[in-house]
Protein backbone atom coordinates (compact mmCIF):
# COMPACT_ATOMS: atom_id res chain seq x y z
CA UNK A 1 0.00 0.00 0.00
CA UNK A 2 1.25 3.70 -0.82
CA UNK A 3 1.99 5.88 1.67
CA UNK A 4 -0.94 7.06 3.06
CA UNK A 5 0.45 10.38 4.78
CA UNK A 6 -2.82 11.93 6.36
CA UNK A 7 -4.15 7.89 7.55
CA UNK A 8 -0.78 7.25 9.53
CA UNK A 9 -0.64 10.76 10.84
CA UNK A 10 -4.03 10.32 12.23
CA UNK A 11 -3.03 6.98 13.33
CA UNK A 12 -0.27 8.16 15.46
CA UNK A 13 -2.69 10.66 17.10
CA UNK A 14 -4.58 8.22 18.10
CA UNK A 15 -2.42 5.84 19.34
CA UNK A 16 -0.07 8.26 20.92
CA UNK A 17 -2.46 10.01 22.87
CA UNK A 18 -3.89 6.91 24.55
CA UNK A 19 -0.23 5.81 25.34
CA UNK A 20 0.69 9.19 26.84
CA UNK A 21 -1.99 9.66 28.56
CA UNK A 22 -2.34 6.20 29.96
CA UNK A 23 1.37 6.22 31.31
CA UNK A 24 0.98 9.35 33.32
CA UNK A 25 -1.47 7.60 34.69
CA UNK A 26 0.12 4.74 36.00
CA UNK A 27 2.04 6.78 37.52
CA UNK A 28 -0.45 7.33 39.97
CA UNK A 29 -0.56 3.61 40.88
CA UNK A 30 -0.88 4.05 44.61
CA UNK A 31 -0.92 7.22 45.01
CA UNK A 32 -4.56 7.95 44.41
CA UNK A 33 -6.79 9.20 46.98
CA UNK A 34 -8.01 5.92 47.96
CA UNK A 35 -7.87 2.51 47.51
CA UNK A 36 -10.41 1.96 45.56
CA UNK A 37 -9.32 4.66 43.24
CA UNK A 38 -6.17 3.16 42.82
CA UNK A 39 -7.99 0.02 41.26
CA UNK A 40 -10.51 1.70 38.85
CA UNK A 41 -7.65 4.44 37.56
CA UNK A 42 -5.52 1.13 36.65
CA UNK A 43 -8.10 -0.80 34.79
CA UNK A 44 -8.70 2.73 32.99
CA UNK A 45 -4.97 3.23 32.26
CA UNK A 46 -5.22 -1.06 31.32
CA UNK A 47 -7.77 -0.28 28.57
CA UNK A 48 -5.90 2.53 27.10
CA UNK A 49 -2.62 0.74 27.05
CA UNK A 50 -4.88 -1.83 25.03
CA UNK A 51 -6.20 0.89 23.16
CA UNK A 52 -3.00 2.20 22.18
CA UNK A 53 -2.00 -0.76 21.25
CA UNK A 54 -4.73 -1.47 19.12
CA UNK A 55 -3.77 1.84 16.54
CA UNK A 56 -0.13 0.63 17.17
CA UNK A 57 -0.96 -2.23 15.46
CA UNK A 58 -2.72 -0.83 12.29
CA UNK A 59 0.29 1.78 11.87
CA UNK A 60 2.39 -1.60 11.73
CA UNK A 61 0.42 -3.36 9.21
CA UNK A 62 0.87 -0.25 7.13
CA UNK A 63 4.51 -1.18 7.65
CA UNK A 64 5.44 1.71 9.87
CA UNK A 65 7.30 -1.50 11.96
CA UNK A 66 6.86 -2.98 14.84
CA UNK A 67 4.58 -1.82 17.42
CA UNK A 68 6.82 -2.00 20.55
CA UNK A 69 9.53 -0.40 18.22
CA UNK A 70 6.74 2.56 17.67
CA UNK A 71 5.99 3.09 21.38
CA UNK A 72 9.09 2.85 22.64
CA UNK A 73 12.04 3.64 20.03
CA UNK A 74 10.62 6.70 18.51
CA UNK A 75 12.32 10.27 18.80
CA UNK A 76 10.10 12.22 20.78
CA UNK A 77 9.15 14.61 17.82
CA UNK A 78 7.81 11.63 15.97
CA UNK A 79 5.29 11.51 18.75
CA UNK A 80 2.02 13.16 17.38
CA UNK A 81 0.34 13.32 21.10
CA UNK A 82 -1.28 16.58 22.35
CA UNK A 83 1.04 18.51 24.85
CA UNK A 84 -1.70 18.11 27.79
CA UNK A 85 -1.28 14.81 27.60
CA UNK A 86 2.34 14.28 28.38
CA UNK A 87 2.57 17.15 30.61
CA UNK A 88 3.70 15.59 34.28
CA UNK A 89 1.21 15.13 37.40
CA UNK A 90 2.54 17.22 39.32
CA UNK A 91 5.80 18.02 40.83
CA UNK A 92 8.06 14.97 42.02
CA UNK A 93 8.08 11.98 40.68
CA UNK A 94 6.69 8.76 41.19
CA UNK A 95 9.30 7.59 43.24
CA UNK A 96 10.45 10.29 44.95
CA UNK A 97 8.27 12.89 46.91
CA UNK A 98 5.19 13.01 44.41
CA UNK A 99 3.03 16.18 44.68
CA UNK A 100 0.78 15.24 42.74
CA UNK A 101 -2.17 16.66 41.70
CA UNK A 102 -5.54 14.95 41.71
CA UNK A 103 -7.74 17.44 40.16
CA UNK A 104 -5.47 17.98 37.28
CA UNK A 105 -5.70 14.25 37.08
CA UNK A 106 -9.56 14.53 36.96
CA UNK A 107 -10.28 17.17 34.53
CA UNK A 108 -7.11 16.35 32.18
CA UNK A 109 -8.90 12.70 31.63
CA UNK A 110 -12.47 13.75 31.99
CA UNK A 111 -11.57 16.34 29.07
CA UNK A 112 -9.65 13.90 27.26
CA UNK A 113 -12.43 11.02 27.33
CA UNK A 114 -15.45 13.31 26.13
CA UNK A 115 -13.25 14.12 22.98
CA UNK A 116 -12.38 10.72 22.89
CA UNK A 117 -16.05 9.24 22.72
CA UNK A 118 -16.59 12.02 19.80
CA UNK A 119 -13.69 11.25 17.92
CA UNK A 120 -14.63 7.45 18.03
CA UNK A 121 -18.57 8.05 17.19
CA UNK A 122 -17.00 10.21 14.41
CA UNK A 123 -14.38 7.26 13.79
CA UNK A 124 -17.18 4.25 13.67
CA UNK A 125 -18.15 6.07 10.70
CA UNK A 126 -14.89 5.82 9.06
CA UNK A 127 -14.10 5.10 5.10
CA UNK A 128 -11.15 2.87 6.65
CA UNK A 129 -12.49 -0.15 8.36
CA UNK A 130 -9.88 -1.40 11.07
CA UNK A 131 -10.76 2.55 12.53
CA UNK A 132 -14.41 1.69 12.43
CA UNK A 133 -13.77 -1.95 13.83
CA UNK A 134 -11.50 -0.33 16.69
CA UNK A 135 -13.57 2.61 17.60
CA UNK A 136 -16.35 0.27 18.29
CA UNK A 137 -14.12 -1.74 20.84
CA UNK A 138 -13.03 1.01 22.02
CA UNK A 139 -16.09 3.00 22.23
CA UNK A 140 -17.75 0.05 24.39
CA UNK A 141 -14.96 0.19 27.43
CA UNK A 142 -14.39 3.70 27.32
CA UNK A 143 -18.31 4.57 28.17
CA UNK A 144 -16.90 3.29 31.67
CA UNK A 145 -14.38 5.61 31.68
CA UNK A 146 -16.23 8.66 31.26
CA UNK A 147 -18.87 7.71 33.76
CA UNK A 148 -15.94 7.82 36.09
CA UNK A 149 -14.32 11.25 35.48
CA UNK A 150 -17.53 12.26 35.17
CA UNK A 151 -18.66 11.23 38.40
CA UNK A 152 -15.24 12.25 39.94
CA UNK A 153 -15.87 15.74 37.81
CA UNK A 154 -18.94 16.39 38.96
CA UNK A 155 -18.72 15.71 42.95
CA UNK A 156 -15.20 17.80 43.13
CA UNK A 157 -17.02 21.00 41.39
CA UNK A 158 -19.61 20.65 44.04
CA UNK A 159 -17.74 19.56 47.19
CA UNK A 160 -15.72 21.70 49.03
CA UNK A 161 -14.06 25.57 48.56
CA UNK A 162 -10.88 23.90 48.32
CA UNK A 163 -11.99 21.45 46.06
CA UNK A 164 -13.82 24.09 43.78
CA UNK A 165 -10.57 26.31 43.88
CA UNK A 166 -8.64 23.36 42.61
CA UNK A 167 -10.59 22.42 40.51
CA UNK A 168 -10.74 25.63 38.61
CA UNK A 169 -7.55 26.13 38.62
CA UNK A 170 -7.39 22.47 36.89
CA UNK A 171 -9.76 23.55 34.69
CA UNK A 172 -8.27 26.39 33.39
CA UNK A 173 -4.87 24.83 32.95
CA UNK A 174 -6.48 22.45 30.89
CA UNK A 175 -8.45 24.97 28.66
CA UNK A 176 -5.67 26.36 27.83
CA UNK A 177 -4.34 23.90 26.46
CA UNK A 178 -7.30 21.66 25.46
CA UNK A 179 -6.80 23.13 21.64
CA UNK A 180 -4.07 20.60 21.50
CA UNK A 181 -5.78 17.87 21.35
CA UNK A 182 -9.12 19.08 19.63
CA UNK A 183 -6.91 19.66 16.95
CA UNK A 184 -6.12 17.56 14.38
CA UNK A 185 -2.76 19.02 12.79
CA UNK A 186 -1.45 19.74 9.52
CA UNK A 187 -3.21 16.70 7.53
CA UNK A 188 -6.94 17.83 8.96
CA UNK A 189 -7.63 18.47 5.05
CA UNK A 190 -6.56 15.42 3.83
CA UNK A 191 -7.95 13.39 6.97
CA UNK A 192 -12.03 14.65 6.40
CA UNK A 193 -12.06 14.77 2.71
CA UNK A 194 -10.87 11.35 2.52
CA UNK A 195 -13.75 10.37 4.72
CA UNK A 196 -11.38 9.03 7.43
CA UNK A 197 -12.53 11.21 10.68
CA UNK A 198 -14.78 14.20 11.21
CA UNK A 199 -14.14 17.79 11.13
CA UNK A 200 -12.35 19.70 13.71
CA UNK A 201 -14.98 22.23 13.88
CA UNK A 202 -17.70 19.50 14.24
CA UNK A 203 -15.74 17.84 16.63
CA UNK A 204 -14.66 21.05 19.07
CA UNK A 205 -18.65 22.33 18.94
CA UNK A 206 -20.16 18.72 20.59
CA UNK A 207 -17.05 18.93 23.10
CA UNK A 208 -18.09 22.53 23.81
CA UNK A 209 -21.91 21.29 23.75
CA UNK A 210 -21.27 18.26 26.18
CA UNK A 211 -19.32 20.76 28.70
CA UNK A 212 -21.72 23.07 28.61
CA UNK A 213 -23.99 20.73 29.69
CA UNK A 214 -21.63 19.41 32.91
CA UNK A 215 -20.44 22.77 34.04
CA UNK A 216 -24.07 23.99 33.68
CA UNK A 217 -25.10 21.19 36.22
CA UNK A 218 -22.40 21.70 38.87
CA UNK A 219 -23.37 25.55 38.63
CA UNK A 220 -20.23 26.94 37.05
CA UNK A 221 -19.28 28.68 34.39
CA UNK A 222 -17.17 27.74 30.67
CA UNK A 223 -13.68 29.52 30.76
CA UNK A 224 -13.33 31.70 27.59
CA UNK A 225 -11.56 30.90 24.63
CA UNK A 226 -9.73 27.32 23.88
CA UNK A 227 -6.00 27.52 23.36
CA UNK A 228 -3.13 25.50 22.82
CA UNK A 229 -0.23 27.48 24.55
CA UNK A 230 2.48 25.48 24.50
CA UNK A 231 2.99 23.64 21.11
CA UNK A 232 1.20 21.20 18.68
CA UNK A 233 1.73 17.91 19.65
CA UNK A 234 0.59 16.61 15.97
CA UNK A 235 3.04 18.82 14.53
CA UNK A 236 5.60 16.96 16.53
CA UNK A 237 6.19 20.10 19.20
CA UNK A 238 6.47 19.06 22.73
CA UNK A 239 7.73 20.22 26.12
CA UNK A 240 10.49 18.42 27.96
CA UNK A 241 8.07 16.56 30.16
CA UNK A 242 7.46 14.37 27.32
CA UNK A 243 11.11 13.20 26.85
CA UNK A 244 11.14 12.03 30.57
CA UNK A 245 8.03 10.21 29.85
CA UNK A 246 9.75 8.11 27.01
CA UNK A 247 13.16 7.57 28.89
CA UNK A 248 11.41 6.25 31.53
CA UNK A 249 8.44 4.19 29.69
CA UNK A 250 11.35 2.59 27.31
CA UNK A 251 14.10 2.07 30.33
CA UNK A 252 13.56 -1.93 30.54
CA UNK A 253 12.62 -1.94 26.57
CA UNK A 254 15.98 -0.16 25.52
CA UNK A 255 18.36 -2.81 28.40
CA UNK A 256 16.45 -5.79 26.99
CA UNK A 257 14.46 -5.49 23.39
CA UNK A 258 13.64 -9.45 23.69
CA UNK A 259 12.10 -9.63 27.62
CA UNK A 260 8.70 -10.77 27.76
CA UNK A 261 6.31 -8.12 28.60
CA UNK B 1 -8.72 -34.77 4.71
CA UNK B 2 -12.64 -35.19 3.55
CA UNK B 3 -15.27 -32.58 4.71
CA UNK B 4 -16.55 -34.98 7.20
CA UNK B 5 -13.08 -35.64 8.66
CA UNK B 6 -12.51 -32.12 8.92
CA UNK B 7 -15.99 -31.75 10.88
CA UNK B 8 -15.37 -34.12 13.46
CA UNK B 9 -11.99 -33.01 13.78
CA UNK B 10 -13.53 -29.27 14.55
CA UNK B 11 -15.82 -31.39 16.72
CA UNK B 12 -13.06 -32.82 19.05
CA UNK B 13 -10.96 -29.53 18.46
CA UNK B 14 -14.27 -28.02 20.58
CA UNK B 15 -13.98 -30.68 23.19
CA UNK B 16 -10.72 -29.61 23.75
CA UNK B 17 -10.97 -25.97 24.19
CA UNK B 18 -14.00 -26.96 26.63
CA UNK B 19 -10.53 -27.41 29.02
CA UNK B 20 -8.92 -23.98 28.09
CA UNK B 21 -10.24 -21.61 30.88
CA UNK B 22 -9.56 -17.39 31.06
CA UNK B 23 -6.81 -17.86 33.85
CA UNK B 24 -8.21 -15.12 35.44
CA UNK B 25 -11.52 -16.87 35.95
CA UNK B 26 -10.65 -20.47 36.13
CA UNK B 27 -13.70 -21.99 36.73
CA UNK B 28 -15.10 -20.96 32.87
CA UNK B 29 -14.03 -22.08 29.69
CA UNK B 30 -13.35 -19.71 26.69
CA UNK B 31 -15.97 -21.53 25.17
CA UNK B 32 -18.39 -20.89 27.74
CA UNK B 33 -17.16 -17.16 27.73
CA UNK B 34 -18.15 -17.16 24.55
CA UNK B 35 -14.65 -16.10 23.42
CA UNK B 36 -13.97 -18.31 20.62
CA UNK B 37 -15.90 -17.66 17.15
CA UNK B 38 -14.91 -20.54 14.82
CA UNK B 39 -12.74 -23.30 14.44
CA UNK B 40 -11.56 -24.46 10.92
CA UNK B 41 -9.03 -27.57 9.90
CA UNK B 42 -7.19 -27.66 7.25
CA UNK B 43 -5.18 -31.09 7.00
CA UNK B 44 -3.06 -30.94 9.80
CA UNK B 45 -3.36 -27.45 10.10
CA UNK B 46 -5.84 -26.18 12.77
CA UNK B 47 -7.46 -22.31 13.11
CA UNK B 48 -9.05 -20.79 15.44
CA UNK B 49 -10.71 -17.30 15.89
CA UNK B 50 -10.67 -15.94 19.09
CA UNK B 51 -12.66 -12.49 20.34
CA UNK B 52 -10.83 -10.57 23.00
CA UNK B 53 -13.37 -9.71 26.12
CA UNK B 54 -11.62 -5.94 26.53
CA UNK B 55 -8.39 -4.60 24.22
CA UNK B 56 -6.04 -4.25 26.89
CA UNK B 57 -6.59 -7.74 28.40
CA UNK B 58 -3.20 -8.78 29.82
CA UNK B 59 -4.42 -12.75 29.54
CA UNK B 60 -4.97 -12.53 26.04
CA UNK B 61 -0.96 -14.18 25.91
CA UNK B 62 -1.68 -17.03 28.22
CA UNK B 63 -5.41 -17.90 26.38
CA UNK B 64 -3.12 -17.88 23.23
CA UNK B 65 -0.48 -20.28 24.71
CA UNK B 66 -3.41 -22.60 26.68
CA UNK B 67 -4.92 -23.04 22.79
CA UNK B 68 -2.19 -24.28 21.34
CA UNK B 69 -1.16 -26.38 23.85
CA UNK B 70 -4.31 -28.15 24.07
CA UNK B 71 -4.69 -28.47 20.71
CA UNK B 72 -1.69 -29.60 19.62
CA UNK B 73 -1.94 -32.50 21.77
CA UNK B 74 -4.92 -33.90 19.38
CA UNK B 75 -4.03 -36.50 16.86
CA UNK B 76 -3.68 -35.45 13.02
CA UNK B 77 -2.43 -31.61 14.22
CA UNK B 78 0.47 -30.49 13.90
CA UNK B 79 0.07 -26.62 13.60
CA UNK B 80 -2.35 -24.67 15.58
CA UNK B 81 -2.80 -20.48 14.62
CA UNK B 82 -4.70 -18.48 17.11
CA UNK B 83 -6.30 -15.40 15.67
CA UNK B 84 -7.28 -12.68 17.33
CA UNK B 85 -10.43 -10.93 15.41
CA UNK B 86 -11.56 -7.24 15.62
CA UNK B 87 -15.40 -8.87 14.26
CA UNK B 88 -17.73 -9.42 15.53
CA UNK B 89 -17.14 -7.81 18.91
CA UNK B 90 -17.38 -9.81 22.15
CA UNK B 91 -19.90 -8.38 24.09
CA UNK B 92 -21.26 -10.00 27.48
CA UNK B 93 -24.76 -12.26 25.82
CA UNK B 94 -22.13 -14.52 24.50
CA UNK B 95 -21.42 -15.98 27.49
CA UNK B 96 -23.65 -19.24 27.47
CA UNK B 97 -25.86 -20.60 30.98
CA UNK B 98 -23.74 -22.56 31.84
CA UNK B 99 -20.93 -20.21 31.89
CA UNK B 100 -23.18 -17.18 34.11
CA UNK B 101 -23.55 -20.80 36.62
CA UNK B 102 -19.25 -20.75 36.93
CA UNK B 103 -19.41 -17.44 36.84
CA UNK B 104 -21.40 -17.41 40.14
CA UNK B 105 -19.41 -20.61 42.28
CA UNK B 106 -16.60 -18.39 41.38
CA UNK B 107 -18.79 -15.66 43.58
CA UNK B 108 -18.80 -13.43 40.46
CA UNK B 109 -22.07 -12.18 39.39
CA UNK B 110 -23.40 -12.94 35.58
CA UNK B 111 -23.79 -9.39 33.57
CA UNK B 112 -27.48 -8.78 33.38
CA UNK B 113 -29.13 -10.49 29.83
CA UNK B 114 -31.27 -7.22 28.17
CA UNK B 115 -29.78 -4.25 29.69
CA UNK B 116 -29.39 -1.02 27.89
CA UNK B 117 -25.79 0.93 27.95
CA UNK B 118 -25.07 3.46 30.33
CA UNK B 119 -28.08 2.90 32.59
CA UNK B 120 -27.84 1.36 35.97
CA UNK B 121 -28.68 -1.88 36.08
CA UNK B 122 -29.38 -4.81 38.92
CA UNK B 123 -27.01 -7.12 40.23
CA UNK B 124 -28.35 -9.95 42.12
CA UNK B 125 -25.61 -11.14 45.09
CA UNK B 126 -24.19 -14.61 43.62
CA UNK B 127 -24.13 -16.02 47.02
CA UNK B 128 -27.55 -15.19 48.40
CA UNK B 129 -29.62 -14.02 45.28
CA UNK B 130 -30.72 -10.43 46.89
CA UNK B 131 -30.21 -7.85 45.13
CA UNK B 132 -30.85 -5.40 47.76
CA UNK B 133 -26.58 -4.51 46.73
CA UNK B 134 -24.32 -1.38 46.29
CA UNK B 135 -22.11 -1.00 43.74
CA UNK B 136 -18.88 -0.22 45.66
CA UNK B 137 -16.21 0.48 42.35
CA UNK B 138 -17.13 0.13 38.62
CA UNK B 139 -13.56 -0.80 38.31
CA UNK B 140 -12.42 -4.58 39.66
CA UNK B 141 -9.36 -6.45 39.80
CA UNK B 142 -9.56 -7.41 36.05
CA UNK B 143 -10.87 -5.18 33.46
CA UNK B 144 -14.02 -7.35 32.87
CA UNK B 145 -15.20 -7.21 36.66
CA UNK B 146 -16.80 -4.73 38.89
CA UNK B 147 -16.95 -4.71 42.88
CA UNK B 148 -20.30 -4.70 44.53
CA UNK B 149 -21.35 -4.98 48.12
CA UNK B 150 -24.63 -7.33 49.34
CA UNK B 151 -26.20 -5.50 52.27
CA UNK B 152 -28.36 -8.66 52.50
CA UNK B 153 -25.52 -11.14 53.64
CA UNK B 154 -22.39 -8.60 54.14
CA UNK B 155 -20.82 -10.31 51.60
CA UNK B 156 -18.49 -8.13 48.98
CA UNK B 157 -18.65 -9.75 45.74
CA UNK B 158 -17.92 -9.09 42.06
CA UNK B 159 -19.88 -9.17 39.12
CA UNK B 160 -18.62 -9.01 35.24
CA UNK B 161 -19.81 -5.62 33.51
CA UNK B 162 -22.26 -5.30 31.08
CA UNK B 163 -20.38 -5.19 27.53
CA UNK B 164 -22.99 -4.43 24.79
CA UNK B 165 -22.49 -2.55 21.42
CA UNK B 166 -23.79 0.50 22.00
CA UNK B 167 -25.13 2.95 19.48
CA UNK B 168 -24.39 6.46 17.92
CA UNK B 169 -26.38 8.07 20.98
CA UNK B 170 -24.68 11.32 21.37
ZN1 LIG C 1 -25.79 -11.69 49.46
Amino acid sequence: MAQDKALVELLYSLADDDFILAYRGSEWLGLAPHIEEDVAYSSINQDMMGHAVKFYSILEELGEGKADELSHLRAPERFRNAVLLEEKNGEGTYLEQPQFDWAFAVVRNYFYSVHKKIRMQSLKQSSYDPLTDSASKVLIELQYHLMHWETWFKQLMTSTDEAKRRMTAAIERCWNEMDGVLTLGPFAEEMISKGYIASEEEMRRKWLAHMEKTFEQVGAHLPGELGMTKGNGRQGEHIEDLNQALSTLSEVYETNPAAGW
Amino acid sequence: MTGIESKQMADTIYDVLQGVKDPEIDSVSILDLGMVEGVEVEGPLAKVGVLPTFTGCPALGIIQRDIVNAIIEVEGISEVEVNFLSKPIWTTDRITDQGKEQLKEFGISPPPANHTPGEPWEIPCPYCGSVYTTMENLFGPTACRCILYCRSCKNPFEAMKPVANIGDDE
